[in-house]
């Protein structure tokens, strides 16, 4: 047993109250507080049924339709693929055979599971949190520790409400200063990337740390956390705090009157003890950080918007000099080329990344009075954040520069549901990956923050958001 | 919807896993990811009708005739039942298809630097072996498969080593709690579910301190 009086971190404190059991071989029974499913579960729960197994915790799963929907109906008849229309209307017949909550398609609630999570206050402080979905690292930005999983521990977790796991390291990424005008958790995270690279976290969990962190609205948070898994990580957490709390306070699923108070004294015992060390240490300059887009086929292949797309003849080592090369190679460009004479196709503005109601205000705010000259499409992370803009009158923003309002759900940062690039199409996208064919066959992705997709959607090429008169 | 007309999924029995000698691919290539392995318009297929579109789009053109210059389309590596790769293998996105996939076109084990770490995971959870060696070494062996196409590697889990076509033999790290499910083909659900009371006991802490 760890000593109690030993300084801990964030997450040793959330690992040490969820044991179940420890083994001798290192291996430990972790318990799983809340376990979200989607549309892409299904397998998972054909699995335990073949087994003949029920859901140990029905009570503890929420679900949410999100890959599989096209974002340009709420009718599941409009589903043509039969494949796709068997997940998306499954998850609804799963979930009330084995009574777990749906936000089903049609309901507001409904949205990207990564954003509805926090909406709804299923995600709290102090929690561990797991889903059939990589970019899970997002709900840490709550303070709780939140991973992704694959489809046979979906099943694990339905039956038993619990993992076996071997302890990960911990790595504290500093963030030291105030971060500059127009800079977004995505900028943040991409440099973070770009640093380290993609693999330079593999089997750590990320603290996120230092002023700049602590800056963050809620929504750069979660966006910060969400590309965790692109930095190698196998989770990434901010420390809850008074922004936190406040975020939280009144949800749906969010305890209430004394609950909340109770919660509330646990929680702010939460933060990583002064002096509790980490694995490893990463440091990076707040004020540094620039608007950040990708040029090649990885997320670490990211340079501020006032940089050029580099050499590949410059590269470190040989796995790298021909990596660049068939980067640039599909992605179709120069090297030497400056960032802001990229030209392009299409913009994407959504995902679990970048769908929030911040995301869509940073947008609208550059898109109003502007025209889009190339094919924008806007799609919110949930009904309830669509609701919300729409009220703020920001969707008749969009429209009248020309933007496509869509309906929530995951779209084209994965394209499951049938909504995809062309073949060669250059896409300033505000999703998480930019990987060979992600948004459709041949489809070259640069992966940018909503202010500057919307910045790119009016000028037609990159532009940098902050010489703009937002 | 009646479910019970829907395609079921038709898991293999987990064997254990000991020790493979066979033909290795080499994927020389860094930054694989689960894109690249299986794409994501694929996802909704029973797992069935998956395996052939295993690196769908680098390995075959757009009117589905196979590239020849793609590793898997060259005779030579036909039977291989073991991939070589370069450094995080695998990264990217939660898909267990990525595995069952690999392991649906015969692959028994992967080799590598490093791999994504829920890949990593997902491939105990199949009884696929993936096996972490030195870059150094793995970038010899894959000059080695490169040069002499269809040399074979023997994979050993109980003594926890590779030998090369050059007979070099290496041994690699391996938890003894992953290492004993593989060598049994102990089933995590069925073995969890024995800790029944361990989770109960747990759960009614947990609510009495939530009181
Ligand atoms: S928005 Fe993209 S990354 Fe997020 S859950 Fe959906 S498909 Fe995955």
């Amino acid at each position: 047993m760890a000593d109690a009086a030993k300084p801990a971190t964030l997450f040793e404190k959330i690992w040490r109250r969820h044991v179940v059991v420890d083994r001798p071989d290192g291996y430990t029974l972790l318990y799983i507080d809340r376990h979200l499913i989607h549309d892409g579960s299904y397998f998972a729960f054909q699995r335990l049924k073949n087994r003949g197994l029920k859901m140990r915790r029905p009570d503890l799963s929420f679900g949410t339709p999100d890959h599989y929907m096209p974002t340009n109906t709420r009718n599941k008849e409009d589903v043509t693929n039969p494949d796709s229309k068997r997940m998306v209307t499954g998850l609804a017949i799963n979930g009330a055979e084995h009574g777990v909550t749906v936000f089903d398609i049609g309901d507001r609630r409904n949205g990207i599971v990564h954003v509805v999570g926090p909406e709804q206050g299923i995600t709290l402080p102090g929690i561990t949190l797991v889903c059939g979905d990589s970019h899970t690292s997002t709900h840490g930005a709550m303070g709780c520790l939140a991973f992704g999983i694959g489809s046979s521990e979906v099943t694990h977790v339905m039956a038993t409400q619990s993992l076996w796991q071997k302890k990960p390291k911990t790595m504290r990424i500093d963030i030291d200063g105030a971060l500059g005008f127009g800079i977004t958790g995505k900028d943040v995270i991409l440099a973070i990337i770009a640093k380290i690279g993609t693999a330079g976290g593999t089997g750590h969990v990320f603290e996120f740390a230092g002023s700049g962190i602590r800056q963050l609205s809620m929504e750069g948070r979660l966006t910060l956390c969400n590309m965790s898994i692109e930095g190698g990580g196998r989770a990434g957490m901010i420390a809850p705090d008074d922004k936190t709390f406040a975020y939280i306070a009144g949800k749906p699923y969010a305890p209430k009157g004394a609950a909340w108070d109770k919660a509330l004294v646990e929680w702010k015992a939460l933060p990583s003890d002064a002096g509790a060390s980490f694995d490893s240490d990463v440091r990076l300059s707040g004020p540094d950080i620039a608007p950040m887009v990708t040029f090649g086929t990885s997320p670490e292949d990211a340079v501020p918007i006032t940089d050029r797309v580099p050499d590949p003849s410059t590269a470190k080592d040989a796995t790298k000099r021909e990596g660049l090369t068939r980067a640039l190679a599909y992605m179709g460009l120069t090297p030497g080329t400056a960032i802001t004479d990229i030209k392009i196709d299409r913009v994407f503005i959504g995902s679990c990344t970048n769908s929030r109601i911040e995301d869509i205000r940073a947008a609208a705010a550059v898109a109003k009075g502007r025209k889009a000259v190339v094919p924008s499409w806007i799609v919110p992370g949930s009904g309830i954040i669509k609701e919300q803009a729409e009220a703020e009158g920001l969707d008749k923003v969009f429209k009248e520069a020309g933007f496509e309002w869509r309906e929530a759900g995951c779209s084209m940062c994965l394209g499951t549901n049938g909504e995809i690039g062309h073949p060669q199409e250059r896409i300033a996208s505000t999703s998480n990956r930019n990987f060979v064919g992600r948004q459709g066959k041949g489809v070259r992705t640069h992966l940018v923050s909503p202010a500057m997709a919307a910045a790119a959607a009016v000028s037609g090429h990159f532009t940098d958001v902050r010489r703009m008169k937002v | 919807m009646a479910q019970d007309k829907d395609p079921q999924e038709k898991v293999p029995a987990r064997k254990p896993f000991t020790s493979v000698t066979a033909v290795a691919a080499p994927i020389n290539q860094a930054n694989v990811d689960t894109d690249q392995i299986i794409p994501a318009r694929f996802l909704s297929l029973p797992r069935e009708k998956m395996s052939p579109h295993l690196f769908r789009d680098v390995r075959y053109n757009d009117n589905g005739s196979p590239k020849p210059e793609f590793v898997l389309n060259k005779p030579a590596y036909k039977n291989a039942q073991i991939i070589v790769a370069e450094r995080n293998f695998a990264c990217g996105s939660s898909r267990e298809m990525a595995v069952t996939v690999i392991q649906d076109n015969g692959f028994k084990s992967v080799i590598a630097p490093s791999f994504g770490d829920i890949f990593f995971n997902n491939c105990f959870q199949n009884g696929v072996l993936p096996v972490m060696l030195p870059e150094a070494r793995v970038n010899q062996l894959l000059r080695f498969l490169l040069e002499l196409p269809g040399a074979e590697i023997t994979v050993d889990l109980p003594t926890q080593t590779v030998k090369g076509p050059d007979g070099m033999v290496d041994t690699f790290e391996i938890d003894s709690f992953r290492k004993d499910c593989l060598l049994k083909g102990i089933d995590e659900i069925a073995m969890t579910l024995g800790y029944e009371a361990d989770i109960a006991a747990f759960e009614k802490k947990q609510r009495s301190a939530n009181g």
